[in-house]
């Protein structure tokens, strides 16, 4: 498998084991969105320049963005990972692959796993890594931030693997980014509210363990659910095209 | 009965505007989704009904405009 | 033994149940609905709490309840869809979404307005309220995506798919508005804490949302033959049934 390395579409030959399949395509994406490297910065910016707004555009008080510097970025990282859901299934849909990938005699759920993991290592990663320095510029202080970025660490996959399922139904749709989004925020719902509910808590002086396991049960509901309901989305609309 | 008048009925010991307010436009919402929809189902009956007696002339208008609504169906009758 | 299954979702079958159970549902309707609603607003007593606002609650309970029983009939009849592939359940989604949705308007509009004599304010972002708020963008989007997309097979489909999704998100999204509600406001409002409602006001209450169901039902038969009728047009019954007199 190692010496293919250099097609950009790696074929998944028939007898190829799932695990192997998916490993197959989870490399091939990232390195695709590695030759793309402006799709990679496009939600990091994205990402700091909604953050920037809020103390421009509400009050750069410290007291203010103190109390809600946790909730403007988990709110920021939410509309990011939004931003960049359309790509997810969007170029493989326009040149084919796609088609190829439905066809694969694996199972189709474990190859959209490996997509939206994918997607996650690619958009909500790099949110996490970037989310201490925003903190920072919040007034967060330090215990905050590492829960901050604790919460963020379950909580975007979470938002990945949602987006994939919306992602996935609105392929293909002309107005799909906009209807994405309206699918999409009620989902997002529980995860924002715990994302930020944690980080609260921890300012208060409470213990978040309880917290984190039950974002963790998200994330796992979310791991063993979503993956199902997308592939079921995405033979849909490729029968629509 | 509850109320002694009326107008005491009418006012509602100043929560009337609040509970009239809320009954107005459940009677409008609820009335008019009955009306709206009994009035789409009449049009669709209808539609139907002037697509069928178009079809039966057909061969005599090529140009069926009257049921341009439903033109991705005109592909056979059975 | 399937046979009254299959026989369920033959819409011709429906249409002749349905032609004949609406006047049924629209006259029981209006009646348990009028004398509910005559009866809570003129005859049971005022309450000793709230006073006279208390009686929209015989307009917003029955809303609310039809707006999330809407959306659960809607699941099951996605599951079947998506199973079965019956033709009826689709038309059922595709024919109560907006109705649900004008419902959970309803509940939130009844429920805001009464707000302001009860709590002082329009809007309180209480438990109740805001996952009521949620479930109306659950129903925008699913209405949003049936609009989206053009083939008629697919949308059901991928409507049934959102809408199973959001079913299941639904009980985490009521569990974690209530956690994040406590942890805002300790002290919350109930709209309707009366453990123990006179019998007085419970009557009217339940006469209304009796009502209301069956005015539901009368809606959605309305409503499915409209949509069974421009889906089956090119069948034969439909024509032999639209050319004698259309209904």
């Amino acid at each position: 498998m190692s010496s293919a390395g250099r097609t950009l579409v790696k074929p998944i030959e028939q007898g190829v084991g799932p695990l192997s399949a998916m490993l197959a395509v989870f490399s091939r994406d990232v390195r695709v969105a590695f030759r793309q490297r402006q799709d990679l910065l496009n939600p990091l910016l994205f990402f700091v320049m909604v953050v920037t707004l809020f103390p421009l555009g509400v009050s750069p008080e410290v007291s203010f963005l103190q109390q809600s510097g946790a909730g403007i970025l988990w709110v920021a990282a939410l509309l990011a990972v939004l931003l960049s859901l359309d790509h997810l299934f969007r170029h493989d849909f326009d040149d084919g692959t796609l088609e190829q990938l439905v066809l694969q005699p694996q199972p189709l759920f474990l190859l959209i796993l490996a997509k939206t993991l994918a997607h996650w290592i690619l958009t909500g990663l790099p949110l996490v890594l970037l989310a201490p320095v925003l903190g920072v510029m919040v007034h967060l202080d330090g215990n905050s931030i590492v829960i901050l970025c604790l919460t963020l660490l379950i909580g975007t996959p979470v938002l990945s693997l949602i987006g994939s399922i919306g992602a996935a139904l609105t392929l293909g749709l002309r107005s799909a980014g906009v209807l994405l989004s309206l699918l999409i925020i009620p989902l997002y719902i529980p995860v924002l509210i715990f994302g930020t509910g944690t980080v609260a808590a921890a300012g208060e002086g409470a213990s978040v363990g309880g917290y984190l396991a039950l974002m963790g049960a998200f994330l796992v509901l979310a791991l063993t659910l979503a993956p199902f309901a997308a592939a079921a989305a995405l033979r849909i609309s490729m029968s629509n095209s | 009965m509850a109320f002694d008048s009326l107008s005491a009925f009418i006012v509602m010991e100043g929560h009337g505007p609040y509970v009239w307010a809320c009954y107005a436009v459940f009677a409008v919402l609820l009335g008019g989704m009955m009306l709206w929809s009994a009035k789409r189902n009449h049009s669709v009956i209808e539609a139907c009904q002037r697509r069928y007696e178009a079809d039966a002339k057909t061969s005599a208008q090529p140009n069926r405009n009257a049921s341009a609504t439903f033109a991705r169906v005109e592909i056979s009758q059975d | 033994m399937w046979q009254w299954f299959h026989k369920l979702g033959s819409p011709k079958w429906f249409f002749g149940i349905a032609t004949r159970l609406m006047p049924w549902l629209l006259i029981g309707g209006l009646l348990l609905l009028a004398a509910g609603l005559v009866w809570g607003l003129a005859f049971a007593p005022k309450d000793y709490l709230q006073g006279n606002s208390y009686r929209i609650i015989f307009i917003h309970v029955p809303s609310a309840f039809l707006a999330q029983s809407i959306y659960i009939s809607m699941a099951v009849a996605a599951l079947v869809t998506l199973v079965w592939r019956m033709k009826l359940a689709d038309v059922f989604v595709k024919a109560i979404a907006p109705v649900g949705l004008v419902f959970t308007f309803l509940a939130l509009f009844t429920g805001a307005v009464w707000g302001k004599p009860t709590w002082g304010t329009w809007w309180v972002w209480d438990a109740r309220l805001t996952s009521m708020l949620i479930l109306l963008f659950l129903y925008g989007g699913v209405i949003a995506l049936d609009r989206a997309i053009n083939d008629e097979k697919s949308a059901a489909r991928a409507v049934a798919v959102l809408v199973l999704v959001g079913v299941v998100n639904i009980p985490i999204i009521k569990y974690s508005v209530d956690w994040w509600n406590t942890l805002h406001q300790p002290a919350t409002f109930k709209l309707t804490e009366k453990p123990t409602m006179p019998m007085e006001m419970w009557l009217p209450l339940l006469l209304s949302v009796l009502g209301l169901y069956l005015l539901f039902g009368w809606l959605t038969c309305l409503r499915m033959k409209t949509e069974i009728l421009v889906r089956e047009q090119r069948t034969r019954w439909v024509k032999e049934l639209v050319l004698a007199g259309g209904k």
